[in-house]
């Protein structure tokens, strides 16, 4: 976060998290076709050639103005390859929120929570608990039941990933747009406040 | 948190030093921006027209990018590294454990001047920063 007192802005960088192929990037370019009026820029990815993430995509919101500051969101995605682990600890610097996007395929079970201990330890590399972050959980792709493909319930996906942590949770598909803008409204809110106790 | 920047007054100074010993030398556009991506005052030379925010989330990355191979061959981190092009170069230095400055320049000017420039630059950053940071303290 950095408050900015001669322009009035105060700058938040969310990042979205998750195992390879989960739906982060589709998040940000759902959020960026949704609010293209409130973007002034290009939606920034560093892609491989096969079009993975390979460091991070970047989107900078407009909220608007609280308390006469405006409200400058930076969402980020990592890459979510296993082996790009160096990468994903790079952008967490700094991060203000986390919004972790799981895969609700059956066959993905595993590596949700395998990505979540490793968001777990790279947080812990920046000193960030786990526990005191603004955190929301996405339970991404629910939108392929209708293609018949085993999904895991959510009493399974709340049991594996936030029996402890007991964050917000949303089922979504970012292809169609279900509860992505609410889960950026969760992450959102929960990261405002948590910045307001950290000014006063 | 800010970094010892507490005050407008402070960013004002940081701009017009930024606008003195940079832009009136012929330096395009310089950014201070933190490791985490956040932009922290800007100058230019009214003509450039760069997207200042994907610009600094992309320097912070590089930064964290080469600090990264700095210490795969053993070193702490490269405290300065640069990108030529045809028209147009880009200059990274680190001004201190949290602040990085990208300078975007072109041909007319030679690296080592603007090097001189910007130490003289991060020198009064560091100065207006440790101000701030006393203040606050106080």
């Amino acid at each position: 976060m950095f408050v900015n007192l001669k322009t009035k802005e105060i700058q938040l960088k969310i990042v979205y998290y998750g195992p390879g192929r989960g739906g982060k990037t589709t998040n940000l370019e759902y959020l960026n076709q949704k609010f293209r009026d409130r973007i002034k820029t290009e939606m920034v990815s560093l892609k491989t050639q096969d079009d993975r993430t390979l460091f991070f995509d970047f989107l900078p919101i407009g909220l608007g103005s609280i308390k006469g500051y405006n409200i400058r969101i930076q969402l980020y995605t990592v890459p979510g390859q296993v082996k790009y682990n160096a990468t994903r600890k790079l952008v967490l610097k700094g991060v203000d929120g986390v919004v972790f996007v799981a895969d609700a395929q059956q066959e993905q079970r595993a590596k949700n929570v395998e990505s979540l201990n490793n968001l777990y330890e790279n947080l812990k590399a920046h000193n960030i608990d786990i526990f005191d972050i603004p955190l929301v959980l996405q339970y991404n792709k629910v939108d392929l039941k209708e293609s018949e493909i085993p999904l895991l319930a959510m009493e399974t996906l709340q049991n594996d990933l936030n029996s402890r942590l007991k964050v917000p949770a949303f089922e979504a598909s970012a292809l169609n747009g279900r509860n992505v803008v609410p889960t950026l409204k969760k992450i959102i809110s929960m990261t405002m406040a948590s910045v307001q106790d950290k000014i006063k | 948190m800010n970094y010892g920047i507490v005050d407008r007054a402070q960013l004002e100074d940081i701009k017009t030093a930024m606008l003195e010993i940079l832009i009136s030398k012929g330096v395009e556009c310089v950014i201070l921006l933190d490791k985490a991506g956040n932009t922290i005052a800007t100058a230019d030379n009214g003509v450039c027209d760069y997207d200042i925010y994907a610009f600094t989330a992309l320097g912070a990355g590089n930064f964290a990018t080469v600090e990264s191979m700095a210490n795969i061959v053993g070193e702490n981190d490269f405290t300065q590294f640069f990108h030529t092009g045809e028209k147009t170069n880009i200059y990274f230095c680190k001004v201190d454990d949290n602040l990085l400055m990208v300078s975007v320049f072109g041909k007319d000017l030679s690296l080592g001047y603007l090097r001189l420039n910007v130490a003289d630059l991060m020198h009064k950053i560091r100065l207006i920063c440790r101000q701030g940071i006393e203040q606050s303290g106080r």
